[in-house]
């Protein structure tokens, strides 16, 4: 069985499920071409969810989380995102973009702007904050992330976990009510995957509703409160995490945390 | 018995490189000689330069700077018992003809014009160049200048350039009302049309209305008296200035999304880069006035201009879409992932990265531009080239030609050398990645 993310104790006194709908998508389906890369997508968050979603690459998993802020583009169905139906809009877009934070494999930090004005360009000229409030809010969560003192500094003499730490506090420093993670801790030495997770740990702590793409397969025991493993475009299974790694059901699943878990 | 077990006991202390690696010597080492072939080499190039020196040194070390024709030169260093074709320069042309050179056939009483005009340049484009050590709100100034420079070089009424202003400004008061009331597409057609019809009915009436009310002006100064650097000087700013401008804009036209945008832009391009620059001066010296309508007086170096500008724009909009080429889309997909809009986007993600990208390609075209406004002497305007022809064709100094084209080339490298080092300066500061 896979270690644990942390040793760190976890507090589960604010992981608390709202009746709450933060996403809904219903019949989604999406094609590449001709290539069927989403099947009949049926997803419903509620706000305060932790979901991980695991599976073989190439499952669709990326492009699920990436459609749910329109940086892809679906083609049948319906998404509602925090009350807002993403459709080709372009004010429905740029406002569920700044409801709902994402955090990449690589980053995408701003090489050309210090860490400190990475995190304000967002509020300032999105949500029109006052410079100075922006850049209080900036230093208070770049705090949270445990990297206060870089701030003046260029991404680029950054390591890759404290990159991710600022692109974490880059989104949330939008007040996002929902943060996507695809993949964030897959283009990072192992060392530093730890400082990234206990980020994530903190933020799921506070009752952000969460959807990851990951495969620490810890954090989901730990974290979630509901894991989807997708396969071929679909959702294949999903169930609590205890159930999930315990007792799987499908065969494919059977087979996948075999695949990544058995030694 | 295998006995690979090692463990270190101390720790070694640093020492000082050997002295043959540092150093003169150690530097010649490295960068002279370091093969048998780096040597030959070296050896070489030494030659080479000391035979291009014995040649040229003695031809410009010549003490002609006073004289006052080809054949008084000739007499002095035949004084000096220096005879024959190549025995000396001949730099009393230069003395003779310098402010010429520079200003052409420009009323010399009015040279203050020209000569305020370019320090202001200078002074323009400080918040530009060095955003970083001059105060912001200089660029007001510079926002000014485009306004200010006609109106020096070509003097005229002041109210000529204050109603073009008057239309910008008008321009934009409509787009903020009506971006504000409607819509940002609505107040930006809104500004266009009412910029076109203001400059188009009323700007020249007024100016002409307001000119007899407050003669205020300078005095005019027709354009076929402009010659010498500061014709190139002004051709070459102009364009240059606008040349980046609609480069980015026809880049970006040609990455969208939306056909007939695109379709313009990559035409437009592609015709601009299929036809030489000559060709495009012919058309402005010749054939514009042919679809003009009859009694239009075109000025010849605003048409001049204009080719210029299309010219090096179209090859801008190549270079900075190489730099749009290499920036991974991450950076365009976390733009989008904050909610900035596409063109915020641009101006503070993208653009900036791409244009830095783009900066040897981008001063390269400037140079080359800024050289190519020679040319012009083709079409019969005096710049210093074509002024070269000029001053031969006076008795005094027929026949002088290394001294008259040195001393252009002088010209124009102290300028293209600026701004190849300026670009490398940029360079420098805007380099973020590994410092």
């Amino acid at each position: 069985m896979s270690e644990l993310a942390t040793n760190r104790q976890i507090d589960r006194s604010k992981m608390q499920v709202s009746d709450e709908v933060a996403i809904e998508i219903n019949n989604m389906n999406k094609w590449y071409g001709s290539f069927h890369v989403l099947r009949d997508i049926n997803l419903t968050v509620n706000q305060g969810e932790r979901i991980v979603i695991a599976g073989p690459s190439g499952s669709g998993k990326s492009t699920l989380i990436r459609c749910l802020n329109a940086l892809e583009e679906h083609q049948q169905g319906k998404i509602v995102v925090d009350g807002t139906e993403l459709s080709n809009d372009l004010k429905n877009i740029d406002k569920i973009r700044s409801e709902v934070g994402m955090v990449f494999q690589h980053f995408n930090l701003f090489p050309h702007l210090t860490i400190l004005e990475n995190c304000t360009l967002a509020p300032i000229w999105v949500r029109k904050t006052p410079r100075k409030e922006a850049e209080e809010r900036a230093m208070h969560f770049l705090e949270k992330v445990k990297i206060p003192e870089q701030a003046d500094k260029y991404p680029g003499q950054l390591s890759g976990g404290q990159q991710q730490r600022v692109a974490i506090a880059r989104s949330l420093c939008m007040m996002p009510r929902i943060m996507l993670f695809d993949e964030p801790t897959s283009a990072l030495d192992p060392e530093m995957i730890k400082e990234v997770l206990d980020t994530m740990i903190e933020l799921a702590e506070e009752g952000m509703t969460m959807l990851c793409v990951t495969h620490e397969m810890g954090f989901a025991r730990q974290v979630a409160n509901r894991v989807i493993f997708m396969d071929a475009g679909q959702i294949v299974e999903q169930n609590e995490p205890e159930e999930f790694f315990n007792n799987p059901k499908s065969e494919r699943t059977q087979l996948f945390l075999s695949q990544i878990l058995g030694h | 018995m295998s006995d690979i077990s090692f463990v270190r006991t101390e720790m070694l202390p640093e020492q000082a490189p050997p002295a043959s690696s540092v150093g003169a010597i150690g530097w010649m080492r490295v960068n002279l000689f370091s093969t048998p072939l780096n040597t030959i080499l070296t050896l070489a190039a030494v030659a080479l330069i000391y035979f291009v020196l014995v040649a040229l040194v003695p031809w410009a070390w010549s003490p002609t700077w006073n004289a006052t024709s080809l054949k008084n030169c000739r007499e002095i260093l035949a004084e000096l018992g220096r005879e024959g074709h190549f025995s000396g320069a001949c730099w009393g042309v230069i003395q003779d003809r310098w402010v010429q050179l520079f200003m052409g056939f420009y009323p010399p009483e009015h040279y203050w014009r020209p000569i305020s005009a370019f320090i202001l340049l200078g002074v323009a484009l400080l918040p530009i160049l060095y955003s970083d050590k001059v105060p912001a709100k200089m660029m007001w100034f510079t926002g000014l200048y485009p306004f200010l420079m006609p109106l020096l070089l070509w003097g005229g009424s002041v109210w000529t350039p204050v109603m073009v202003l008057a239309g910008f400004v008008l321009a934009f008061l409509v787009y903020k009302f009506l971006t504000e009331q409607t819509g940002e597409l609505i107040g930006l057609i809104a500004a266009v049309v009412v910029a076109v019809l203001w400059w188009g009915f009323f700007a020249s009436a007024l100016a002409g209305a307001l000119a007899d009310i407050i003669p205020v002006g300078l005095e005019p100064v027709d354009s076929r008296k402009f010659g010498g650097m500061m014709l190139s000087l002004t051709i070459g700013v102009v364009s240059i200035g606008f040349s980046l401008p609609i480069g980015i804009v026809l880049a970006l036209g040609r990455q969208s999304d939306l056909l007939i945008v695109k379709a313009l832009c990559v035409g437009f391009i592609e015709f601009i880069r299929g036809v030489p620059l000559i060709t495009l001066l012919f058309v402005a010296s010749t054939l514009l006035n042919i679809f003009m309508p009859p009694g239009t007086n075109f000025d010849i170096i605003m048409r001049v201009i204009i080719m210029a500008t299309l010219f090096a724009s179209a090859y801008m909009a190549e270079v900075i879409r190489g730099g749009l080429a290499a920036l991974p889309t991450g950076q365009y997909e976390g733009a989008d992932s904050l909610g900035l809009n596409y063109w915020q986007a641009q101006r503070l993600i993208i653009m900036p990265q791409a244009l830095k990208i783009s900066i040897p390609g981008i001063v390269s075209t400037f140079i080359g531009l800024f050289k190519d406004t020679t040319l012009v002497s083709v079409i019969g305007l005096l710049d210093p080239l074509g002024l070269s022809n000029a001053i031969r064709a006076d008795s005094d100094w027929n026949g002088v030609v290394w001294e008259l084209y040195g001393f252009i080339a002088l010209m124009f490298f102290v300028f293209c050398f600026s701004m190849s080092r300026y670009s490398m300066y940029l360079e420098r500061k805007l380099q973020t990645g590994h410092r």
